[in-house]
């Protein structure tokens, strides 16, 4: 056990100093959403005035979106990193030591948690500067950065799945858009029963990322909704499982020694 | 201005040709305006019931206008893409020794750029039109909305080939495509102008992209509104970013 955790140290302290070193895999995650969030805030603040949206104020609807795509940047970023560890022959080499798969996984994805742990909070931090505010209070705050940390956990952990299976830093970089996707085909912008489009509500309501996101939005809105941090921490571990399963499969494939 | 022609034709023609061959390059510059599209037209129409939204040709054709625009911007960006790997890979460096007038070089790449902008935007036309997007404008003024969209194509390309022509590496990719990026979004995306709040609308009054996308909505409605403005204003923007291109080219030849 503390073979292990030393060397999950290791791998995690390796991970974060390359993950420090490039500014290019700390900036986009930090200012992108934030940029985005501006122009939503900005730009969709007349939706409040729909019947039945359950905020004045847009802000705190929208805070919960910088989150998710924090944690896409986290998705890319964890599997860019195993992707080049591949390309570049380092996993091969490190098959030749003791090193267990766990730590190499765990502490991989350790690096780019930091960005996520520290994105979250910079969301925060901004998002309480411009006027918002957290229904359920401080333990809402609380809740929220842990609902936020699984969902980054499990989007690294799917990006590392893919980095792994594929080898190729390019084919995750592909992964962005189809990511995306999934973020624009859900109730982010607005409550899905306020989705006029009945096909697009049906989308939303069969795609996980809204659950999340509802997640996020209810300890915001709401305070404590049951039902919403339910369904928002089952998908979100759920998510988790799968994500650190495939990548764990997919690692030991990559660490057979030939 | 044979040779210039010359030129400009063979660039052109191997941009379209590596355009419309490559699934990679081709792909996403059709698929992300049609995402974006469904998205904003599909997952926001409620938006249109806000007090005070008077957009009257409905919420598919005040997203379709910002759509258009968009794609030919970006349009322009990834040409911009494409002009930089070219100068990272050596080729641009062979073509200004092998071509006689290196104007027809940017002309090509300008000609690509239009092009590709062309087919994204009859796509998206199309496809608009299937969902059924009311048009209230005549033909006059949808043949004016497709001359906004060329010339925000134009804009944008002469910004993103004046980024590539001075950084000479793929990497510029971020130089190029955030400040189109961000231009676009801190515009009245969503909404009109008069129902922007907060330090966005401060920004998306002085920001130029505004004024091409609210005269965009008006022509696509058969709305009276300031065409010299308009289309004043995109043009010097051309002539602005004209000059930046051109001297980015100078500065690339100096480079060697």
């Amino acid at each position: 056990m503390t073979t292990l955790l030393g060397q999950v140290g290791e791998m995690a302290r390796r991970s974060i100093t390359q993950t420090l070193r490039q500014p290019a895999l700390i900036v986009p995650p930090i200012l992108f959403p934030l940029c985005l969030l501006a122009v939503n805030v900005g730009g969709l603040d007349a939706a409040t005035k729909l019947p039945g949206f359950p905020t004045d104020s847009y802000l705190d609807f929208a805070i919960a979106i910088p989150f998710m795509q924090g944690a896409l940047f986290a998705a890319i970023n964890a599997g860019s990193s195993l992707a080049r560890d591949v390309e570049t022959g380092f996993l091969k080499r490190l098959a030749l030591t003791p090193m267990q798969r766990a730590a190499l996984l765990l502490g991989n994805l350790g690096g780019v948690m930091t960005v996520a742990a520290l994105s979250s909070l910079i969301y925060l931090g901004v998002g309480f500067a411009a006027g918002l505010e957290v229904a359920a209070g401080v333990g809402g705050v609380l809740v929220l950065v842990v609902l936020a940390f699984l969902v980054a956990l499990g989007f690294a952990a799917v990006g590392a799945f893919v980095g792994l299976r594929a080898g190729s830093a390019e084919a995750v970089q592909g992964l962005f858009p189809v990511f995306f996707v999934f973020l624009f085909l859900s109730s982010q912008a607005l409550p899905r029963p306020l989705i006029e489009q009945e096909w697009f509500r049906t989308i939303a309501t069969w795609n996980p990322v809204s659950y999340m996101l509802e997640g996020i939005r209810s300890v915001v809105i709401t305070g404590w909704d049951d039902v919403a941090l339910q369904r928002g921490f089952a998908v979100s571990i759920v998510l988790c499982v799968l994500g650190i399963a495939g990548a764990s499969r997919a690692l030991r494939t990559r660490l057979v020694r030939t | 201005m044979n040779r210039f022609m010359a030129v400009a034709r063979g660039v052109a023609w191997r941009q379209i040709h590596n355009f419309t061959h490559n699934p990679a390059f081709l792909l996403p510059s059709i698929i992300f305006p049609l995402f974006f599209f469904t998205a904003f037209a599909g997952g926001l129409s409620s938006v249109s019931n806000a007090p005070g939204f008077d957009f009257p040709t409905g919420y598919t054709a005040f997203q379709f206008v910002f759509v258009l625009l968009q794609s030919a911007a970006f349009g322009g960006v990834f040409t911009g893409f494409s002009v930089a790997a070219d100068f990272e890979r050596g080729f641009a460096r062979r073509l200004m020794l092998a071509a006689p007038n290196r104007l027809g070089i940017l002309a090509g790449y300008l000609l690509a750029g239009v092009v590709r902008a062309l087919i994204v935007g009859v796509l998206l036309f199309a496809v608009a039109l299937v969902v059924g997007m009311q048009v209230d404008g005549g033909a006059v003024d949808l043949f004016g909305l497709i001359a906004l969209a060329l010339i925000v194509n134009l804009i944008a390309a002469l910004f993103a080939f004046g980024v590539a022509f001075r950084l000479r590496t793929i990497q510029a990719g971020p130089a190029m495509q955030m400040p189109v990026f961000l231009i676009l979004f801190f515009a009245p995306v969503y909404v009109p102008l008069a129902l922007l709040s907060g330090w966005v609308e401060s920004l998306a009054k002085i920001n130029p992209f505004t004024a091409l996308v609210e005269g965009g909505r008006d022509l696509i409605s058969g709305q009276s509104f300031d065409v010299v403005f308009a289309y004043g204003l995109a043009f010097a923007l051309a002539a602005v970013f004209t000059v930046w291109c051109v001297r980015g080219l100078r500065k690339a030849e100096a480079a060697g």
